[in-house]
């Protein structure tokens, strides 16, 4: 029968598993997303510096290409694959991650909000946690391609060539690389979301974002220079999401202070416990924001 | 008949403000109104029936399912179209409707399938690829209902569902919500203040003033009722012989002026009767009503009481 001449009628067919319908909301952003060209070029574009990485690793490994440099001992010492190799990578790769999130995150909730189809949402098997993990999962999946993934697989062509000995040895690269972007992801993917539920104009939200991690730094190197403190770095994501990821990478066997970004000076250095609350805390406070915005309906008391 | 919607000593506190105010009712119409002047607590109902607010003492059951502890199964049951705009600015219409439907867990190619037919079914189809923002009041409001309907629910929550339509798209709105209630597929809850959708659109109606039950009643009773109750337009003869002999048939009646009588019939007497009488004592009978508007005497006497309750 033509569509058009089918009347109302009551569905009797199978249902998906419920805990698969939060992708649902990733799948239709991705669409959106893809229409928009700016955002497209800056996603591929992303890519350019894992694969410079992966170009290094390759060229490090390869005889005849060292010997077309003209380097033929000491081929090791070019750029070493180290710690601070990768730690460099995830650096750079979350930066851009913050930029996407910035652009990104202020779309996904606000204008939910302001037409309010939250309702529409939340009237269905559907809660307010699965809203909130299927738009965070949008973040999450396009970030995950720009840090960890990269850096994973970066570090798994260097295992290949190196040989299983260097993987063995160094294995918690890999695992500071995957621990440490999550890191980063929940906590950019929940600011953006908590901005986007509270600043309802995208360009605010957007520059709330880098508000967030640069004037907070900003605000936190004033602090320590007037108060002759190091605590001003608890303004300091950057700082902050440094430290840990020293841990995460190199244990108690600290020869870096950072990545590129996501550093802070030998003497200013926070306790990593600090860290880590200072990072739980905000989180805490993006789920907060989130839990008061995100309703079926609004209360007015 | 088990109750759709059982309201059992349901009560929603905002802060201090008492919402709703212990309601109990058992709804078991195959379409009920949910009647009350602003502020009486329907918008507070529904969204409460949807899990939105929690209740904060009693509770209440949509097909045997408790609201408070099966909310999750209580929703996959039900359509809601809300009473303000609500829509997802940036996508088409359909293409809205067919990810409302994939939420309530229809397969893709099922939600695709009946997110076309549902833009169909209320007229939207020639727009349906149209980015929804870009859409008319009525064409919102349209689109709204498809969404509430593409998943094939038991329940259907229609809040307000004529807001802000010019006649022939309120015309349209209600014969859509007359043919799906004539399917007899779902059961619909109405919440509107226009007397007149509910009127045409319900069989049982649930008067809401202040939180309270102010009134609860079936249309359809009330309408047989209504066939005993006439309004007569009388000239010539003796009025009041005429009256005296429909008092004897047991009628109550009340006189006006200018020969115009109201009269309740008692069961079992039929209308020709009366013509007979009035030939018989010539007087002409130039008019005779039924009873007209009976929700509005309903409503009216339900918002008499002070506190709504009843």
């Amino acid at each position: 029968m033509a569509v058009y001449k089918k009347t109302y009628r009551p569905y009797e067919g199978e249902l998906t598993p419920s805990w698969s319908r939060f992708l649902v909301i990733p799948r239709y952003a991705f669409e959106e997303l893809h229409g928009k060209r700016f955002l497209t070029i800056f996603f591929l574009a992303s890519f350019i510096y894992p694969l410079i990485c992966a170009l290094i690793i390759y060229v490090q490994h390869n005889t005849s290409a060292l010997s077309l440099l003209g380097v033929q001992q000491g081929a090791r010492g070019l750029i070493s694959i180290n710690v601070t190799f990768f730690m460099s990578l995830l650096g750079w790769q979350s930066m851009l991650a913050l930029f996407m999130a910035s652009f990104i995150g202020p779309g996904l909730v606000s204008p939910d909000l302001a037409n309010n189809a939250l309702s529409l949402y939340l009237a269905r098997p559907f809660s307010r946690v699965e809203y909130v993990i299927g738009k965070m999962s949008v973040l999450a999946i396009l970030m995950s391609l720009m840090t960890w993934i990269p850096g994973l697989l970066c570090f798994g062509l260097q295992g290949y060539l190196e040989g299983w000995q260097w993987m063995r040895g160094n294995a918690r690269l890999a695992s500071g690389m995957f621990f440490g972007s999550w890191v980063w992801i929940l906590i950019l993917a929940l600011l953006a979301l908590a901005l986007s539920a509270w600043v309802k104009w995208k360009p605010a939200a957007g520059g709330l974002m880098f508000g967030v991690f640069f004037v907070g730094s900003a605000f936190g190197a004033v602090i320590n220079a007037v108060q002759r403190t190091r605590w001003g770095n608890l303004f300091n994501v950057g700082h902050l999401i440094g430290v840990v990821w020293v841990q995460l990478f190199e244990g108690s066997n600290q020869t870096t202070n950072g990545a590129v970004f996501f550093r802070a000076a030998q003497d200013e250095v926070l306790p990593l416990w600090t860290c880590w609350t200072a990072l739980l805390a905000l989180a805490l406070i993006c789920l907060y924001m989130l839990a008061r915005k995100i309703r079926g309906a609004e209360v007015v008391r | 008949m088990d109750p759709v919607i059982e309201l059992d000593g349901l009560e929603v506190r905002f802060g201090q403000r008492v919402i709703l105010k212990k309601l109990k009712a058992a709804l078991t119409g195959r379409s009920v109104g949910l009647l009350g002047p602003n502020g009486a607590g329907k918008s507070t109902l529904i969204n409460t029936l949807l899990g939105f607010h929690k209740p904060s003492a009693g509770t209440a059951r949509i097909l045997g399912r408790d609201v408070r502890t099966k909310a999750r199964e209580v929703r996959s049951l039900v359509g809601y179209m809300p009473e303000n705009d609500a829509y997802i600015s940036s996508m088409t219409g359909v293409h809205m409707v067919r990810m409302m439907a994939e939420l309530a867990g229809l397969p893709r190619e099922h939600a695709i399938e009946r997110a076309h037919e549902a833009f169909f079914y209320v007229g939207l189809g020639e727009v349906r690829y149209r980015a929804i923002g870009t859409y008319s009041l009525g064409m919102k409001q349209a689109a709204k209902l498809a969404q509430a309907i593409a998943h094939g629910p038991k329940v259907l929550f229609l809040d307000e569902p004529t807001n802000g339509l010019d006649p022939p798209a309120r015309t349209r709105m209600i014969q859509l919500i007359q043919e799906i209630r004539d399917r007899g597929d779902l059961h619909i809850l109405l919440s509107s203040h226009l007397l007149h959708d509910v009127e045409d659109c319900c069989d049982q109606v649930l008067i809401l003033k202040d939180g309270n039950v102010a009134a609860f009643c079936n249309l359809e009773e009330e309408r047989r009722a209504n066939r005993r109750f006439l309004e007569l337009e009388t000239r010539g003869g003796n009025n009041g012989d005429f009256l005296a002999a429909v008092v004897k048939l047991g009628c109550e009646t009340a006189p006006g002026v200018q020969g115009r009588i109201k009269l309740v019939m008692p069961e079992g007497l039929d209308v020709r009767q009366l013509y007979a009488i009035a030939a018989g004592q010539n007087v002409q009978i130039r008019r005779l009503n039924h009873k007209r508007d009976s929700l509005e005497d309903i409503f009216l006497k339900a918002m008499e009481n002070p506190d709504g309750r009843l």
